[in-house]
């Protein structure tokens, strides 16, 4: 199907089927239960769960398939977030312009470091990358401020009168595709749950499926092989006349072009750009999902970076009061002692959380959740094959 | 003349910082070939480490005093901390106003059980690793650190005071035959207080046994562990006195930047770009870079090159370590065969 062999096709149909049905499957408590806190069926946060899964997948093509760590990937984010909400001030406020410029903008941009990066590598491209972006941030917060709005960053404001939209005077313009306006969506009752179907998500939704596609292809095909090349020798590769700097430049290009089309998508969700989108933090971010979803694979990153999101939005939510709830069973010094040791992890502590799910996951699962899902899956497997082969299962798992 | 030499002793301080950051993570990486993320989080603790010590000095217990009233006529209750009880008031304000060079005795022996602990208990497991993985794990680190300091101590920044005998300003200038080079007391010793530590450091590796057997190891791991030297022992010594180092010039610079949480990741991103052009694994390249670095930066922040080229402050450390990757892609005093995979 679709070019891909049987497994890949599965994956693919599975992921279609989980962006399609995730408000219904995001929202699994009812409203108004004590739950409820937990659904993470709400437009935004689905929004941004697909936005970033497209810019960990982008990263994911440079890292997981090259091995170079890039540490300035948020700088294509922020170039693509720029174009995109120029366009959508000046052109026109449908939303398929703004989403191209944003591309080919991070695209230029990613071609000119990584021309100058790429002639390094290890830590040296890493601090080179993480330089350039630093540098973007510096130059988007101060100097460019004309362009970038400096601090208070970028909104669409009622003055804006893009070219193609007629707006009324004053009206403030709402990003949309050919009228359906991003932010409408439609609301789904039955019993006690509220399900919410939005525009934004899913036209952020088809476009992650189009890059998951695209990525899936791009693991499979030669040029994906010559990535791994790259990765597990790029001496060797180099000696036998193939010169590496041609497919690496792309796949770095590529991969910007990805984080391009994640800033694009997000400013079309939100219509407003920061430099802090730029920082360094936020390029330290994308490099967290990869690796807690698991580098090299086609759907770790996704998982990361819905974990990462999830964990950002729903564990910052909780405070002290809901705890006490939950605790409410134990006796009263236990609720107490049990909450005084959880609570720095929970609210504004979450961070304290992610920092340490990371380091676990570094250590104990190089590959992330994806292979700890493996290593569950094979548990299982290698329990029947034991009782139906017996010995024969003697040989070591890994 | 006098707006130059202002500026190479601006730069110095910031130099200073990153200097002593960048020779932490040299050493460790030279021993180890550990590429620590941490290090910056070290720098963090090392200024709590002054934090800390100013406000245990600084607890206090209510005291009535009869000879005061507050407005309402009552009599008036005085915190009064408890080094006054111990050592008499003069005595005890002496102390409190002390507590940064105060802090550098007490923070000792917390860098060395953070460093030991974070070498045995974590970086241990990760020389075999891909450097990679090592970045990694140390970014979680640096992230855990950073949120725990941020957990007990808040996101602010904490003003910490040096002592009052430093807190003005004197002319520099009047003792070189310039005029009007006015610069603040605590800068000049943070900067003498870094050539300390650097020349310590230096002194230690060159002149004593064990730094011999530690630059041995530097160059050849393996056939000094064959002589029978337990190398393993040494490098987490090294380390330990690596984050000793970086603790230090963190507990000396709390009064010249107020400590918050991120500081630790601000310098810690820097001291990399320090390092790399300094070249890896190189301890003088480390040093140098990080005093050019830093006297670059304060030339760049002019108000005459601003004007010539606007924003040139905010990216002139990067812009410099782009230009020597890529002419000199060993940075200016690194190694053959260090990182090069």
């Amino acid at each position: 199907m679709l070019g891909l062999n049987a497994k890949d096709a599965g994956l693919f149909l599975l992921v279609t089927i989980m962006v399609i049905l995730a408000p219904l499957i995001l929202n699994p408590f009812p409203e108004g239960s004590e739950l409820a806190q937990f659904n993470a069926g709400y437009p935004d946060l689905m929004q941004r769960f697909v936005i970033f899964g497209i810019f960990a997948i982008g990263f994911n093509i440079l890292f997981g398939l090259t091995g170079y760590l890039s540490f300035g990937h948020a700088a294509f984010l922020g170039v693509g977030s720029y174009a995109a909400i120029w366009m959508m001030k000046l052109l026109t406020l449908n939303v398929i312009p703004a989403i191209i410029m944003a591309v080919i903008f991070a695209g230029l941009f990613a071609l000119l470091v990584g021309f100058v990066s790429l002639r390094r590598s290890g830590i040296y491209f890493s601090i080179l990358t993480l330089a350039f972006a630093q540098m973007s941030y510096a130059l988007a917060y101060s100097v460019l401020t004309p362009l970038t709005g400096g601090e208070t960053g970028l909104q669409i404001k009622s003055t804006d009168s893009p070219l193609l939209s007629n707006l009324a005077n004053g009206e403030i313009g709402r990003a949309n595709l050919f009228g359906l306006e991003m932010g409408s969506s439609f609301e789904w009752g039955v019993g006690n749950w509220l399900f919410t179907f939005n525009a934004g998500y899913y036209i952020a939704g088809i476009v992650m499926l189009m890059a998951f596609y695209m990525s899936i292809r791009i693991f499979r095909s030669p040029f994906g092989m010559m990535l791994r090349a790259v990765k597990s020798n790029q001496q060797r590769m180099n000696y036998t006349g193939l010169n590496s700097k041609p497919y690496t430049l792309a796949a770095f290009v590529i991969s910007g072009m990805y984080a391009g089309l994640a800033g694009g998508l997000l400013v079309a969700m939100d219509t407003q750009v920061g430099p802090e989108r730029m920082f360094w933090t936020a390029s330290g971010e994308v490099v967290l999902m990869s690796i807690l979803g698991g580098v090299g694979t086609l759907i770790g990153p996704v998982l990361g970076a819905g974990m990462i999101k999830y964990m950002e939005n729903i564990i910052s939510k909780i405070n002290d009061n809901i705890l006490h709830q939950w605790f409410a069973f134990l006796p009263d010094g236990m609720e107490d002692f049990v909450v005084f040791l959880i609570h720095p992890f929970i609210g504004k502590g979450w961070h304290l959380t992610l920092g340490l799910v990371f380091m676990a996951v570094v250590i104990f699962l190089p590959g992330g959740l994806v292979e700890g899902g493996q290593r569950i899956g094979r548990l299982f497997r290698r329990k029947k094959r034991d009782g139906a082969v017996g010995d024969a299962a003697k040989t070591p798992a890994e | 003349m006098e707006v130059i030499v202002l500026q190479v002793l601006n730069g110095l301080d910031k130099g200073s910082a990153y200097a002593l950051i960048a020779l932490g993570l040299t050493l460790i990486f030279g021993t180890l070939g550990v590429v620590n993320f941490a290090h910056g989080a070290l720098f963090m603790i090392g200024a709590f480490c002054a934090v800390t010590l100013n406000r245990i000095l600084s607890l206090s217990h209510e005291v009535i005093d009869p000879d005061k009233t507050d407005f309402l006529g009552n009599p008036l209750a005085v915190n009064v901390p408890y080094v006054y009880d111990w050592f008499g008031e003069a005595a005890g304000q002496g102390i409190i106003n002390w507590s940064v060079p105060l802090a550098l005795l007490f923070s000792i022996p917390i860098m060395i059980i953070v460093g030991i602990a974070m070498e045995r208990g974590l970086i241990k497991h990760f020389y075999k690793r891909p450097h990679a993985d090592q970045i990694l794990v140390t970014f979680g680190l640096a992230i855990v650190l950073a949120e725990i300091i941020k957990y007990y101590y808040g996101a602010n920044p904490i003003p910490t005071p040096a002592p009052p005998a430093f807190s003005g300003s004197f002319d520099f200038g009047a003792l070189i035959g310039l005029e009007n080079i006015i610069y603040p007391y605590w800068r000049i010793i943070y900067f003498s207080f870094a050539m300390i530590i650097i020349a310590a450091v230096f002194a230690f590796l060159q002149f004593t046994t064990f730094g011999m057997v530690v630059r041995a190891g530097m160059v050849d791991r393996e056939t000094v562990g064959m002589l029978g030297i337990n190398i393993d022992k040494r490098f987490t010594i090294m380390f330990a006195i690596a984050a000793c180092v970086a603790g230090l010039a963190g507990v000396m610079y709390a009064p010249i930047n107020s400590p918050d949480y991120n500081m630790g990741m601000h310098f810690l991103v820097l001291s990399f770009v320090v390092v790399v052009v300094g070249g890896m694994g190189s301890l003088p390249g480390a040093v140098l870079a990080g005093f050019l670095l830093g006297i670059l930066e304060s030339f760049a922040s002019l108000g005459v090159v601003i004007d010539l080229l606007p924003g040139i402050n905010q990216i002139i450390i990067y812009l410099v370590a782009i230009v020597v990757l890529l002419t000199r892609p060993r940075g200016l005093m690194g190694r053959k065969g260090v990182m090069e995979e």
